[in-house]
């Protein structure tokens, strides 16, 4: 019988990869996301997983590199990291992507240094947006665990072999303790077919190098014609643009085997049928813009949410057809694309581009490095959103509205300091 | 080949090992390694007791036989065995360049 566990994001995420029989764990502690892998460590520690191997390593970057030649011998891998930790992997993020290895990492989503923080924001996971991971976002627990079995299933399909990101907001997900459905292991075997990766390292009797000097024209040699660095990116290329396919295969199996679906797990949506206004937003930014949309109803302003699932690949096209309809849409990031404005935002204008119809777009930053987001929050830009539209004022690019700022509260204050003596 | 059928086979960029990847990397040599038979310890014992230079040898280019040789179109002469030789059997000898290769200047001597 499937149990349920009160449990938090990161338990859950731990609890996916014991049932995925993951083969060779590896990370280094750092907060939101250390209770993932102490977790993990847990049941390796008291034999419930005896084929699964920890590796204890120095620092993030080893973690990946660990990571990445063990799933280059085929074994089923998993880390997790937050924030600067993830921002210490990114040279090897880069390695992992280009030899199209299928691990599934766990990012805590977390605010990234400077000034020091450890509370959430999506900051760390769009600064490896184009690494060639895929990312994946949850809005609570259960979809955390549902999630990482996905991904398994996602990132070591044939035609896809990509790694996968995925994302929960530090904290708020990561540890908040919630119901969740674990599920039996025989159920869950049944689900996910056995890894067979493209490159078995471990395998001495096809000796083979993993990443020569590859160069930018196909190779020539007297057996073949291999392909040079350009193709290889191509490739990757191409199969991000197949696997939103892939995602949605995926997704449908596993809400015919468990019962529970995420949208079409590309996207999800609240009350937005009908809605002459949405909000788009990802993860715990989407999960409270739930709460806004029911009392925006209440005020008769038509609301709904669309909760995007999947970052990476950016699912444009698909979005084209779910927002087509609104008249104005007003998007909340929890990420900055400094120097230009908030990540989705940008994204969204992007993907709209040239498409038939489309509504007014307005970006707003909320949330950066934990600040809490209320429904008024969402409320206020909803309604700014609308009033531009309404005025006719130009779609702004390249400048950012922040919703929750309190440089208002700001006394006897110079600039010099933050925390004196004698805090 | 079909670009749909291209984008599925190309994974990740892999090499399997070839004799002379790199060309003759014999030519990079600048000091020649020289065996001499009578103070190595695998030939003395006529059996393979030592072939320390086969083992720390980086390029793979020494045999683990009585006696060891060393494929000299490969071996790019960096002087491990000669170090680790514990018989002090193996001797560096400055290239010459009529002898095909290695390209040492005149005053490597003064260089070393």
């Amino acid at each position: 019988m499937p149990e349920q566990m009160i449990i938090s994001g990161n338990h859950a995420a731990a609890y996916a990869c014991k049932a995925a029989r993951v083969g060779v764990v590896a990370a280094y502690p750092i907060t939101p996301q250390s209770p993932v892998v102490e977790k993990i460590a847990y049941f390796v520690e008291h034999g419930d997983i005896p084929d699964t191997q920890f590796i204890r390593v120095e620092s993030e970057q080893s973690a990946i590199g660990a990571i990445i030649a063990a799933s280059a011998t085929g074994s089923r891998t998993f880390t997790a990291s937050s924030a600067n930790g993830l921002a210490f992997m990114n040279e090897q993020l880069a390695w992992a992507a280009g030899n199209r290895l299928p691990i599934v990492m766990c990012i805590a989503t977390r605010a990234l240094a400077a000034p020091w923080n450890v509370q959430t924001d999506h900051q760390d996971s769009m600064s490896v947006r184009d690494t060639g991971w895929l990312q994946l976002y949850c809005e609570d627990n259960q979809e955390i665990y549902d999630t990482v079995l996905q991904a398994y299933r996602i990132a070591e399909n044939p035609s896809v072999f990509l790694p996968t990101f995925v994302c929960y907001d530090g904290y708020i997900l990561s540890h908040t303790v919630m119901p969740v459905q674990v599920e039996d292991q025989d159920v869950v075997d049944e689900f996910m077919p056995p890894f067979n990766n493209h490159m078995h390292l471990a395998d001495t009797s096809t000796p083979i190098g993993m990443s020569p000097v590859t160069t930018p024209n196909p190779i020539l040699r007297p057996e073949a014609t291999a392909p040079g660095y350009f193709e290889f990116r191509w490739a990757m290329q191409k199969a991000h643009e197949r696997v939103l396919q892939t995602i949605q295969e995926v997704h449908a199996a596993f809400a015919e085997k468990f019962g529970r679906s995420y949208g079409n797990g590309i996207y999800k949506t609240y009350r937005a049928e009908d809605a002459g206004v949405l909000l788009l937003a990802m993860g715990s930014v989407a999960c409270e813009a739930r709460i806004a949309v029911d009392q925006l109803r209440a005020e008769g302003i038509n609301a709904g949410v669309v909760s995007l699932k999947v970052f990476r690949p950016f699912p444009g096209e698909i979005l084209r057809e779910v927002v087509k309809d609104a008249k104005t849409i007003a998007v909340f990031d929890r990420g900055v694309a400094y120097g230009y404005e908030g990540v989705l935002s940008c994204e969204l204008k992007a993907a709209l581009y040239g498409a038939q119809t489309h509504p007014y777009i307005k970006g707003f930053i909320v949330g950066i490095g934990g600040r809490d987001i209320y429904p008024e929050h969402f409320i206020q830009g909803v309604k700014q959103a609308i009033a531009a539209c309404d005025a006719g004022e130009p779609v702004t690019s390249g400048r950012t509205e922040w919703i929750g700022l309190h440089v208002d509260q700001l006394t006897n204050w110079e600039g010099r300091w933050n925390h004196g003596p004698n805090d | 080949m079909d670009e749909e059928e291209a984008s599925l086979k190309i994974t990740a960029s892999k090499q399997v090992p070839v004799t002379g990847e790199a060309g003759k990397t014999g030519t990079w040599r600048t000091f020649r390694p020289v065996i001499n038979l009578d103070a190595c310890t695998v030939v003395k014992k006529q059996d393979l007791v030592c072939n320390l230079c086969w083992l720390y040898c980086p390029e793979g280019v020494v045999t683990r036989a009585i006696p060891p040789e060393i494929d000299l179109d490969y071996c790019k002469g960096d002087g491990i065995c000669a170090t680790e030789c514990p018989a002090n059997a193996i001797e560096m000898v400055r290239e010459k360049e009529d002898e095909g290769y290695g390209n040492a200047p005149e005053n490597m001597e003064e260089l070393t």
